[in-house]
């Protein structure tokens, strides 16, 4: 550690960092999007549903999800998911899931609360008439929701969603509290096994920054795109 | 689901005998609120100063602003602290260096911590902070300049006093994101709130009790700060002058 920098560690280890770490961070970032994005609109429809219960309690779970640390949310749902599963199946034991299927429970959940703020201003956007003209088409809720407003709200959302993506993408780096190896628990193993933590780390860093700038570079054209389009 | 629920276990002491359960989630929410505070005046501070120079005319000034929001936001928050743990006292003179990591715990974990969130939220607060001075009409620096006043002063008696003041709902939500946040410097050894819950889950095995008592803390913690905010924006609002709130996001 207090020798000369060894920039070989690096070179030796990139199969494991990418096959095993990037993989992990990118298939639980891919996951959470889908679910967060499914359960975040369901929110969010809840949430401005006339029916008060719904709302209620769409409201009550997205400020108590915004209200406390993801890290305390990834310890939550790691040790409560076990108890949920074992109740729904009837066990009488707390079912394994294993870290990875809660860590893709847990950034599902937490995104949702967030995703559904975005979504809820998304629907917001979409101008009253334009649900009255699907009532007024004789289209239930569902539909006049499914082929009228979401699509609009999606498309109106669009950059904030992905901005929020990327942010969940860094994010996913704190699954690190369950000793999981995503791509910063890959590097950290090595650091600790080869005493490489300034290599490591940096290399991380590099590697987090050039995605999330191509990421936030690509949403700022998109949103140009979209802005000359409307 | 055969959980043994008890909630008595609070007032039980704990096995290092240093005493309650409770007491040792109360010790744990004042370094929270400790790392959070000490980092927040970072924060406010640097990020005053780099919102700043991303408005001024000078063009290098601008980028070299908008190079640290960029260089702080696109990595991740727990990667940043490793950076100041692990490998920030590496390029310092090595006496310094050594004096970091040799200083007695909390110490050793608690300044890189504060360092970390302080750095990292500033980006935040500078992107607001140009976002507020954006926001004011630009004849008022004009008129600033007018009255022949020099840049600084614009900014000082013009600018800022009403910018700062738009911006206090999204500076908010980044005070209660830096307590939040204060939860990461877990992984390099600082006993907050959410370690402290951990730790108490550990030795008590009452997973779900010390989970609910700190998720309880945050959320009033929460509540406090967001009226404690509200009864601010009241006290130092000028009439008409209320204007549009920049919506902060992310956490």
């Amino acid at each position: 550690m207090f020798g000369p920098f060894d920039f070989g560690v690096i070179i030796h280890n990139l199969p494991y960092l990418f096959k095993v770490g990037m993989t992990f961070t990118l298939t639980l970032t891919a996951l959470a999007i889908v679910l967060g994005v499914f359960f975040g609109t369901l929110l969010a429809m809840m949430r401005l549903s006339s029916f008060k219960a719904l709302s209620l309690f769409a409201t009550g779970y997205i400020n108590l999800m915004r209200s406390v640390p993801l890290v305390l949310v990834i310890f939550w749902f790691y040790f409560l998911v076990p108890y949920i599963g074992a109740w729904i199946i009837g066990a009488s034991q707390p079912v394994q899931v294993g870290a990875f299927m809660s860590s893709v429970i847990t950034f599902s959940m937490f995104e949702a609360a967030y995703y559904a703020e975005i979504m809820r201003a998304g629907i917001q956007s979409v101008p009253r008439g334009q649900v009255w003209a699907g009532y007024a088409l004789g289209l239930n809720y569902w539909q006049t929701m499914a082929k009228i407003v979401l699509p609009q709200a999606f498309r109106n959302m669009l950059p904030i969603l992905l901005t929020q993506t990327i942010i969940m993408f860094q994010d996913t780096s704190l699954v690190y509290v369950l000793s999981v190896t995503d791509f910063l628990g890959a590097a950290s193993k090595i650091a600790e096994r080869d005493g490489r933590f300034v290599e490591m780390y940096v290399f991380a860093a590099l590697v987090y920054f050039v995605v999330c700038i191509a990421g936030s570079f690509l949403v700022r054209r998109l949103q140009r795109r979209i802005a000359i389009v409307r | 689901m055969n959980y043994h629920w008890n909630w008595k276990i609070f007032w039980q002491l704990t096995p290092e005998g240093t005493g309650t359960y409770l007491h040792t989630l109360l010790v744990g929410l004042m370094w929270t609120l400790a790392t959070a505070l000490a980092a927040w005046i970072i924060a406010l501070v640097l990020g005053a100063i780099v919102g700043v120079i991303r408005t001024t005319p000078s063009k290098w000034a601008a980028r070299l602003g908008n190079g640290y929001v960029e260089l702080f936001r696109n990595i991740p928050l727990l990667v940043q602290m490793f950076l100041w743990y692990f490998v920030f006292p590496e390029f310092l003179p090595k006496a310094m260096g050594d004096a970091i990591k040799q200083m007695p715990p909390p110490w050793a974990s608690f300044v890189p911590a504060v360092l970390c969130l302080g750095t990292f939220t500033a980006a935040r607060v500078a992107e607001q902070v140009r976002a507020g001075i954006q926001a004011l009409p630009r004849g008022q620096q004009m008129a600033g300049t007018a009255l022949g006043l020099t840049l600084p002063q614009t900014y000082r008696y013009v600018l800022l006093p009403v910018a700062f003041r738009i911006i206090l709902p999204p500076l908010t939500s980044e005070f209660l994101n830096i307590i939040k946040n204060s939860s990461v410097a877990l992984t390099i050894g600082v006993i907050e709130l959410t370690a402290a819950a951990r730790a108490m889950q550990e030795f008590s095995f009452q997973v779900f009790e010390a989970f609910t008592a700190a998720t309880i803390i945050y959320v009033v913690v929460n509540v406090g700060v967001v009226f404690a905010m509200r009864w601010l924006e009241k006290r130092v609002a000028v009439p008409g002058f209320i204007g549009p709130a920049v919506q902060g996001g992310g956490h």
